[in-house]
């Protein structure tokens, strides 16, 4: 545990140090401009619009770091070599994997911690009222995150932080898709369009289940019961994505 | 004691393509390190050092052969505590300073809080880098760089140290600071093996060298009994009060002749001729200044293995 600490921490600082948290200050920028500007254009929608934008853009620069920083965490320490003195260390591969991971989940919770008091101050500001569905939205948000990080981290154990990125780009795409795979399965004639988007329904984490930000827009609130069994399969694919990209990376050579 | 020891050891990569051979890496490497002792591993780029180097640290896995290290198998826990490693042009966190840097490492090597801040100093010093503690390691120089890469290496007070090409690309300063550092390990009684292409630095320091070629394990053994062992002898001789082109009884013995004003330089390539050299010299009335045998170097053993090595250990 202490080498997981040690590593995250370091993680962590890496992230602070690339300016990665530079991105808060794009957020509060636009986020606020975006409310005044479209405060003044719209009548009725005023409220639905503000919050809209707020929830999206949130989820949006959380993506992006989980992507783009996830996608360099493994790839960028062999590309520098980094990882041979690390590695050299008493430490296990899987320790050095989860240190990663964690660190960058500090980020992306701290990320989104500060993106989510800009969004509220802004809220308030406006004369918006602040509802219990936009805690929800934003708690299932992180969990995205945390798959996108997983995923991004699993593909980097093995490919480049390009690869890695198109990669993860692309299950986050077919990911908010699942239920149209879904419903072609469903519809086609042909077994093997059926059995392949069957297929592809199963593996792909299901990003939609993880994303109620137009209902958290709109004030409708989700169940308790619906709320921890997204948190949880959420949890479950990202943990099993942890546990790959550890079986893939103990296997490697540096 | 033997702390470090490789039997067998290959390692081969896929061509990529059906139906070539696979490129062999490492072939039957076989050597062993024995506790305190400054063991060089030598030979030329592409020869299989940071290969072999990088399996003894768990980086690599091995296709057959074992690598041990205090007994463990190499890449073990047990064996990475009692162990420090500098790669070759190392690349650390640069957006770290030295302090940080040196922080990080010891608190990975389990070091606790109070005795941490007490070993960073004692490193820092150690590789003379104090004033550039609380610098970012993106503004440090190669020589820097390569410091405090060997201060991490030794933060956490190992047994045996592990560096790849600790020399490499440093000016002479800094390759004496490593050298001095290097020997004063051993008179502390630490094991340090490395690997380098630099033979002066090899020949410096070393108790016991290994001369490695495509993977193949071509000596080992001490310097001067590698040397003594395999290369013939030649004898430099200097004398005055003669010219040296009419000594023309010497002619088949010398390998080369000089004549510098009133003193002759004349080496022979064997030591038994020397005595009839020295009658020549007398007969013709010259004094002689001196006879200095030139012992053979590791530099000529390594350019020339074919003629003067056998292969050892595959």
């Amino acid at each position: 545990m202490w080498s997981i600490g040690v590593i995250s921490l370091n993680t962590f600082r890496e992230n602070l140090r690339d300016k990665i948290l530079y991105n808060l200050l794009f957020f509060a920028v636009f986020l606020i401009g975006g409310a005044i500007a479209l405060g003044d254009l719209t009548v009725m929608e005023h409220d639905k619009i503000i919050s809209d934008i707020g929830l999206a853009s949130i989820n949006l620069i959380g993506i992006i770091i989980a992507i783009f920083v996830g996608t360099g965490l493994v790839s960028r320490e062999i590309d520098r070599r980094t990882v041979y003195t690390i590695m050299a260390r008493p430490i296990h591969r899987v320790q050095f994997l989860l240190g990663k991971y964690l660190g960058l989940v500090v980020t992306l919770v701290v990320n989104v911690v500060i993106m989510l008091i800009v969004y509220l101050a802004t809220l308030w500001s406006g004369h918006v009222p602040i509802r219990s569905t936009v805690f929800q939205a934003v708690q299932l948000m992180l969990v995205e995150m945390l798959v996108i990080t997983a995923v991004a981290l699993m593909f980097s154990t093995f490919s480049t932080a390009t690869l890695s990125a198109i990669f993860t780009i692309g299950v986050y795409i077919v990911g908010h898709l699942t239920e149209d795979l879904k419903a072609i399965a469903e519809r086609s004639p042909s077994a093997t369009i059926k059995g392949l988007m069957s297929g592809l329904y199963y593996i792909f984490p299901n990003l939609e289940m993880l994303n109620i930000k137009g209902q958290a827009a709109s004030g409708i609130s989700v169940s308790i019961a619906f709320q921890s069994m997204a948190t949880v399969y959420g949890l479950l694919y990202a943990t099993l994505l942890l546990v790959g990209g550890c079986l893939i990376f103990q296997r490697r050579d540096f | 004691m033997d702390i470090l020891s490789i039997e067998g050891l290959t390692k081969h990569y896929s061509s990529g393509w059906p139906g070539r051979p696979p490129l062999v890496v490492l072939s039957g490497l076989s050597f062993s390190v024995a506790a305190g002792e400054i063991y060089g591993f030598l030979g030329p780029n592409g020869a299989g050092k940071t290969t072999t180097l990088k399996i003894l640290m768990g980086l690599m896995r091995a296709n057959s052969g074992t690598a041990k290290v205090f007994g463990y198998a190499a890449g073990d826990i047990r064996a990475k505590q009692r162990t420090g490693f500098l790669p070759e042009s190392p690349y650390f966190y640069d957006y770290l300073t030295a302090e940080e840097f040196l922080g990080f490492y010891g608190r990975l090597a389990g070091i606790n809080r109070s005795e941490l801040s007490g070993r960073i100093i004692q490193m820092l010093q150690l590789v003379d880098l104090t004033e550039a503690r609380h610098r970012q390691l993106r503004k440090f120089s190669k020589g820097m760089l390569q410091r405090v890469g060997l201060a991490q290496a030794l933060i956490h007070d190992p047994e045996l140290i592990v560096l790849d090409e600790p020399m490499s690309g440093l000016d002479p300063i800094g390759r004496k600071l490593i050298r001095d550092v290097i020997l004063n390990l051993r008179d502390r009684g630490k094991t340090i093996f490395f690997s380098s292409h630099i033979i002066p630095d090899v020949e410096m320091i070393c108790d016991r060298v290994g001369i490695i070629m495509k993977g193949k394990l071509l000596a080992t053994g001490r310097v001067d009994e590698l040397v003594r062992r395999d290369h013939v002898q030649s004898v430099e001789v200097v004398c005055e009060g003669v010219e040296v082109n009419k000594l023309s009884g010497i002619e088949p013995f010398a390998s080369r002749v000089r004549q510098q004003g009133r003193q002759s330089l004349i080496i022979l390539q064997q030591s038994h001729n020397l005595e009839r050299v020295l009658a020549e010299i007398r007969k013709h009335g010259g004094h002689l200044i001196s006879v200095t045998p030139q012992k053979g170097t590791l530099e000529e053993l390594f350019l020339n293995p074919s003629c003067s090595l056998s292969e050892v250990g595959g």
